[in-house]
C-alpha cells in the first residue's frame, strides 16, 4: 500500500512543487517550481528519489502531517524546528515515519521555506508537464491550490533507489544560507544606470519589501536611476533584477512573469538563488558583483554537492 | 545584434530595438531553430530578441553566441501567415471616454481605427495567455496610465503605446481599457493553454453584446 499523509494543519502556505514547467513559457505560463531547488533536490535525493519529483514547499511555517503507513521522508531548507511525536528531528536527514507518527514544526528559527520529500515523491495533478502548483492559473499539484486541513497526500510509489533512514547532507556542502549576500553578474542593461546608481547597486544593502512573494522580491533601498524608456518586451528568467520607472529594483523569483520590458541591471547567479529563496520580507541582502567564471564555479560546486547524495 | 549573458545559464540576443514585423519574424524563426539544439533548454522569442536558457554541462555563453550568430545569418524561412482570429469586442470600456477626450476622437472613430488593421501577435507572455498585439495606429497611441489598476477584469481589451492586448486573467494592469470580449484566451485545459500563438493575426470587430 502506498503511504498516505493526512494534513491536520496546512501551515501558512504549503504547495506541491517540482522543478517547474519550462516548456510552458511560450504560452505565457510561468515556469514555476521549487524556489530553493537545492533544498528541494537534496530532500529528494536523501530519500532515494530523482531530484525532479514533487516535494512540499512550506513557507514561513510547517504543516502538521499524520502518517498512516511506514514511510521514509526528508526535510531540508529552512529550519522550522521539525518534530516527530514531539521529539526534535534533524533536517537534511532521511527519517522514517511509523504508522500513527505525527510530523509537526515547532516554529521558524531561520530561513523561509522548508521542503518535505517522501520516498516515491508526492502525488499531484500534472499540468503542462509538471506537478508544480501554479496559484495564478489554479492548476497543478493539489488541484492548483495550497494544502488545506483534511487533504490527504499520497506517495507516487517506490523511490528510484532504496534508501535508509539517517542519510545526511553535512552543512559544509549546503549553500551558505546564513550569509545574505547574493552573488550577481552585470545585467544586459546595466549601462543604462547613471554612474551614481551603478556605484550604489553593488554596495548598499537592500531590505526585501513587503510585497514580495514567489513572483519576485521588491528590494527597498536607494532609488536607482536609469536612462532611456521601456524596452520592447523580451523573455525573462529567474534571478534577474529589473528596474521599473519607480527606481525600486525587483528580483524575479520562480513564478515571475515570462516577459517584460524593464531594464535588467543585474542577474543573481544560480548558486545564489537558494539563498534568495530563503529570505522573507524585512530581511536584508546585498548584491555582490562577481565574474561569470566565478558564477560557473559556484554552480558546479553546488551541483557536485548534490551528486554526492 | 547584441548578445549578452542573462545570468550564468541564459543569454539575451537582441536583434534590434525596433517594433517591426520582419524582425519579429526573424526572432521567432531563431527561437524555433535554437529550440532544436540539444544544449538549449528553452528559447523564447521577444518582440525583437531571443532569450535562451542553455544546459551549462554542454554549452557556454561563447559557444551559444557563436551558434546564434550563425543561425541569424541564415536567410529566415518564408514565414507562413499565422492563423487569423476574429475577435468580437463590445467597445464600452471604462477608459474609452477618457481616451476619446485625450485624443480628440469620438467613440465611433476610436472603434473604426481600432478595428481597421489586422494585428500581429508579436509575443505571448507576461501572464498566462497574454498576447502583445500590434502595431496599433499612431492615432490611438497613448502612454500607459499613470496609476495602474490593481485589478483588471478578464476579457478587457486594452491599448498602450503602439500596442493592443486582451487581459486573459484578472490581473493588475496599466493599459487603457476600451472594450471587452467574451472570447477566452487562457485555456488551462488545452495544450498549448492559450488561444493565440506568436505570429498569429487578429482582427477585432465591434459588437453590441
Amino acid at each position: 500500500m502506498t503511504p498516505t499523509l493526512h494534513v491536520e494543519n496546512p501551515g501558512v502556505l504549503t504547495t506541491v512543487q517540482d522543478l517547474g514547467r519550462p516548456n510552458a513559457v511560450s504560452a505565457g505560463v510561468q515556469a514555476g517550481g521549487a524556489m530553493d531547488r537545492f533544498a528541494h533536490s537534496a530532500a529528494n535525493l536523501l530519500v532515494g528519489n530523482d531530484p525532479g519529483v514533487a516535494t512540499l514547499e512550506c513557507t514561513v511555517s510547517g504543516p502538521t502531517l499524520l502518517a498512516d503507513e511506514r514511510c521514509l521522508i526528508a526535510i531540508a531548507g529552512a529550519d522550522f524546528d521539525p518534530r516527530v511525536n514531539g521529539a526534535a528531528m534533524p533536517s537534511w536527514t532521511s527519517l522514517v515515519l511509523e504508522p500513527g507518527d505525527r510530523l509537526t514544526f515547532a516554529g521558524r528559527r531561520s530561513g523561509a521555506r522548508v521542503y518535505i520529500a517522501i520516498a516515491g515523491g508526492f502525488e499531484g495533478d500534472r499540468w503542462l508537464g509538471s506537478q508544480s502548483t501554479n496559484l495564478m492559473a489554479g492548476r497543478g499539484g493539489m488541484h492548483g491550490r495550497p494544502l488545506k486541513a483534511g487533504d490527504t497526500l499520497n506517495a507516487m510509489g517506490e523511490a528510484r533507489k532504496s534508501a535508509l533512514a539517517g542519510r545526511h547532507m553535512p552543512e559544509p556542502l549546503r549553500p551558505a544560507y546564513s550569509d545574505h549576500t547574493l552573488h550577481a553578474i552585470a545585467g544586459p542593461h546595466l549601462k543604462r544606470l547613471d554612474p551614481e546608481s551603478r556605484r550604489l547597486l553593488f554596495q548598499v544593502s537592500y531590505k526585501v519589501g513587503l510585497h514580495s512573494d514567489r513572483m519576485g522580491y521588491r528590494l527597498d533601498g536607494p532609488q536607482l536611476v536609469a536612462a532611456g524608456g521601456e524596452l520592447l518586451s523580451f523573455g525573462l528568467t529567474v534571478g534577474v533584477v529589473q528596474l521599473p520607472p519607480s527606481g525600486q529594483p525587483i528580483l524575479l523569483m520562480a513564478d515571475h512573469p515570462t516577459a517584460g520590458g524593464y531594464p535588467i541591471v543585474a542577474c543573481v547567479v544560480s548558486a545564489s538563488l537558494p539563498i534568495a529563496a530563503q529570505l522573507l520580507p524585512g530581511d536584508e541582502l546585498r548584491l555582490a558583483d562577481i565574474t561569470l567564471e566565478r558564477a560557473q564555479k559556484m554552480r558546479q560546486t553546488l551541483a557536485a554537492a548534490l551528486d554526492v547524495l | 545584434m547584441r548578445i549578452q549573458p542573462l545570468g550564468d545559464t541564459a543569454l539575451l540576443a537582441e536583434l534590434s530595438a525596433r517594433l517591426d514585423t520582419a524582425i519579429n519574424t526573424r526572432a521567432i524563426a531563431l527561437a524555433t531553430a535554437l529550440k532544436k539544439r540539444r544544449d538549449v533548454r528553452q528559447a523564447i522569442a521577444g518582440y525583437a530578441s531571443v532569450t535562451v536558457h542553455f544546459d551549462p554541462e554542454h554549452a557556454t555563453h561563447e559557444s551559444l553566441a557563436a551558434a546564434i550568430k550563425r543561425l541569424a545569418a541564415r536567410r529566415p524561412p518564408m514565414a507562413e501567415p499565422g492563423r487569423l482570429h476574429r475577435i468580437p469586442v463590445v467597445y464600452d470600456g471604462p477608459d474609452i471616454e477618457e481616451v476619446g477626450e485625450r485624443l480628440r476622437l469620438s467613440r465611433a472613430k476610436i472603434i473604426e481605427i481600432h478595428t481597421r488593421p489586422i494585428y500581429r501577435v508579436f509575443l505571448v507572455g507576461f501572464v498566462p495567455g497574454w498576447a502583445y498585439l500590434g502595431p496599433l495606429a499612431e492615432e490611438l497611441a497613448l502612454p500607459r496610465r499613470d496609476v495602474p489598476r490593481t485589478q483588471v477584469p478578464a476579457g478587457s481589451v486594452a491599448i498602450a503605446g503602439r500596442q493592443s492586448g486582451i487581459y486573459p486573467l484578472p490581473t493588475p494592469g496599466g493599459w487603457h481599457l476600451i472594450g471587452r470580449t467574451s472570447v477566452r484566451l487562457f485555456l488551462p485545459d488545452s495544450d498549448p493553454p492559450c488561444l493565440f500563438r506568436a505570429g498569429d493575426r487578429i482582427k477585432f470587430f465591434s459588437t453590441q453584446q
